[in-house]
């Protein structure tokens, strides 16, 4: 992954044919081509991902085989269309989801897309919430260890670096849970907020979803600390593991662009160490980052899902883990094929805020 | 290493072995880190081969001939690091665990390993459709959160055949899948530059057949990085596994031990303070991860010219200014 990736080599999170090389046409013709792209990706996954949920068997039998007699469970099955070729389901099913219809749960007869409206916003905040905290963390320790390259400082951050990385999520949420709700009192240890403050939050008019940005416009403030205290372990947890790969990669950009000759030529003008290496060398090591961020958030919803399990913050990941243990698998199916369509343009618009920032990816 | 007592004929080849060699490469930090993730790792390896000896009871195992073992027991005593609230020594399931892991690590990385190898042999010699189909599926599960594609691998292969694999064989698999894609990328990538070099060529001149080509020329070349994705991808493989036995999705507790399960059941525990069920598992991955990541990361640098540092000037004036390893 791009752990160990050589200084450099930016991974292009789609290494899909990049549009050839034109010397017009510039940013449009790639945004388009680029969006283009998403097409093949989502088809192949949404492919992939049914017909090796549909190998095994039906997600009737899977969900109900006890519960049900045999006759029961062939009549659901022969209700539900399961028995008809497994290609005209295939068929079916991407009607479907073309038209936005992603099925319905087995267990509790949801539609996939209100799930997605009612969890997503939670799991958002969480994504946007560790990015923050990766990002306070990962770079200005990234340019602490650029700065004193092979020094103990350095030494103490990269190790630091891959603990963030070798601690599962999980893990990195219970010693948290244990040591700040459990033993110090000082933060709740599960869910997004009290009951009453989410009572409060969801009847709110026309409510985001995304609790501390509701709890600012109600402009209760009361419900605004009580959200952010819930927000901060979760978002700890997951965001060291994504901080530790951006202090890796700002340290090996940094490194590259402190050796750079306007940087020597900075330092002969008789500019200040720090200014050096907070404002010469940063911003250009910044524009990796942007680009492996389409990376991360890979990482960072497979991080999501574990996150929100452990701190039973009510979100898609959540859900997908309940559904899990119910074997309800047509939810499984309609949440993973709903993630990769999110991961899909994510990644997209990841890559037009790199072209925009740095022109030469354009051809 | 023992390197300097074998006979002078045998030193080169001793030399060349992958990890022997960056140890004789670094210096100062970079040896501190090579060294400390080989111990780290050596811990996991005795821990994984010697568990039946070292755990004093079966990871299954609630009870002996004095009665049932006591439930959720502080560290003390018998059981020196707890018990579960199953009454499951902690010690001794958190030893068999290794035993687990590294059966996982190694059958998901074998089997990636040569699946992936040979479709980018395959992929990036030939050519054609075969290659456009190839890169565009693993373009495609590349991008994918991973964990997710291991859940849909294991609900695919618990559902059918999981009594006759067995859910440690389930979690393997699943996490191969996972993996192909980034054995296939390099091998292809690899297979594609060398295919223009000249001894390919004089090869296919001779009248050698493209599998000849393939596995004799090809295949000993386009390999050459693959030790450095090795130690990566046991690591991930490492914590997939103990993101499925987290989710659920693992292994049952009577059949193996594994770290992610027994987090997962330990969550609980931490809300009335019960810590060791779930301190000690968490910190077995941690440290077995830490262990392969810094002998990773080590033969990377190692493998760079750019983040080497091995000049013996340089790595004495290191230890001169305290720093040294």
């Amino acid at each position: 992954m791009t752990i160990t990736s050589p200084p450099g080599q930016v991974p292009s999170p789609l290494a899909a044919p990049k549009p050839a090389k034109q010397k017009g046409g510039g940013f449009l013709r790639y945004v388009i081509t680029r969006f283009l792209l998403i097409i093949p990706t989502v088809f192949i996954l949404i492919t992939v991902v049914f017909f090796l949920m549909r190998v095994t068997g039906d997600p009737i039998t899977a969900a109900l085989g006890g519960r049900l007699t045999p006759d029961q469970l062939a009549e659901r099955i022969h209700e539900a269309g399961y028995d008809r070729p497994l290609f005209i389901q295939y068929f079916e099913y991407l009607g479907q989801i073309f038209t936005g219809n992603l099925g319905r749960t087995l267990t509790d007869n949801t539609a996939v897309t209100d799930i997605l409206t009612t969890y997503g916003a939670a799991t958002l905040e969480l994504a946007i919430n560790a990015v923050l905290v990766a990002l306070i963390v990962g770079i200005p320790l990234g340019l602490v260890a650029a700065k004193f390259r092979d020094r103990y400082p350095d030494a103490i951050l990269r190790v630091l670096a891959i603990l963030a990385y070798a601690t599962p999520v999980f893990f990195a949420g219970l010693l948290l849970k244990l040591i700040f709700g459990v033993w110090l009192h000082w933060l709740p240890i599960a869910g997004r907020a009290d009951w009453q403050t989410e009572l409060q939050l969801t009847t709110l008019q026309a409510p985001t979803g995304i609790y501390w940005l509701d709890a600012l416009r109600s402009g209760n403030m009361e419900a605004f600390v009580n959200v952010t205290q819930h927000a901060i372990l979760p978002a700890i947890a997951l965001g060291l593991l994504t901080g530790g790969v951006f202090l890796r990669l700002v340290r090996t950009n940094a490194i590259g662009t402190l050796g750079r000759e306007y940087v020597e030529a900075g330092r002969s003008r008789g500019v200040s160490e720090f200014r050096l290496t907070t404002k010469h060398a940063y911003r250009p090591a910044l524009i990796p980052i942007i680009t492996v961020m389409g990376m991360q958030i890979a990482l960072l919803l497979g991080g999501a899902v574990l996150t929100e399990t452990t701190f039973e913050w009510k979100g898609l990941g959540f859900k997908l883990a309940e559904y899990l243990t119910a074997r309800d698998f047509v939810a499984v199916q309609g949440i993973v094929v709903l993630l990769a369509i999110i991961v899909a343009f994510t990644n997209f618009i990841v890559d037009i805020l790199a072209a925009l920032i740095d022109p030469r990816v354009r051809y | 290493m023992g390197t300097a007592t074998l006979p002078a004929s045998n030193k080169s080849w001793v030399d060349k072995l992958p990890i022997i060699s960056h140890l004789k490469m670094s210096s100062g930090l970079q040896r501190g880190m090579l060294i400390s993730g080989l111990a780290l790792t050596g811990l996991f390896l005795i821990a994984a081969i010697f568990a039946p000896l070292i755990a004093p009871f079966d990871f299954a195992q609630s009870g002996n001939a004095n009665g049932d073992f006591p439930r959720q027991a502080a560290p003390g005593g018998d059981f020196i690091w707890g018990t579960t609230s199953g009454g499951y020594d902690v010690f001794s399931r958190t030893i068999f665990g290794a035993q687990t892991a590294i059966f996982v690590i190694i059958a998901a990385v074998v089997m990636s390993l040569f699946l992936g190898v040979l479709l980018g042999l395959v992929s990036g010699y030939l050519g054609g459709w075969f290659d456009r189909i190839a890169v565009m599926l693993s373009d495609a599960i590349y991008a994918f959160p991973s964990l997710l594609l291991a859940i849909v691998m294991s609900i695919v292969i618990s559902q059918g055949q999981s009594k006759v694999f067995g859910g440690v064989m389930a979690a393997a698999i699943s996490i191969t899948v996972v993996f192909i894609p980034q054995y296939f990328r390099v091998v292809r990538a690899e297979v594609m530059r060398l295919k223009a070099e000249p001894f390919v060529e004089s090869a296919q001149v001779i009248g050698a057949s493209p599998w000849r080509v393939m596995f004799t020329h090809l295949l000993r070349n386009a390999t050459r990085t693959l030790p450095l994705i090795f130690t990566l991808n046991a690591t991930e493989a490492l914590l997939t596994l103990a993101g499925l036995g987290f989710l659920g999705f693992g292994i049952e507790p009577t059949s193996a031990s594994e770290w992610g399960y027994d987090l997962n059941r330990a969550m609980s525990d931490a809300t009335s303070g019960i810590w060791w069920t779930g301190l000690f598992p968490g910190l077995a991955i941690v440290v077995t991860v830490l262990g392969m990541t810094l002998v990773g990361e080590s033969m990377n640098d190692l493998n760079d010219p750019r983040l080497r540092r091995f000049s013996r000037k340089k790595a004495k004036r290191i230890t001169e200014a305290g720093v040294g390893a």
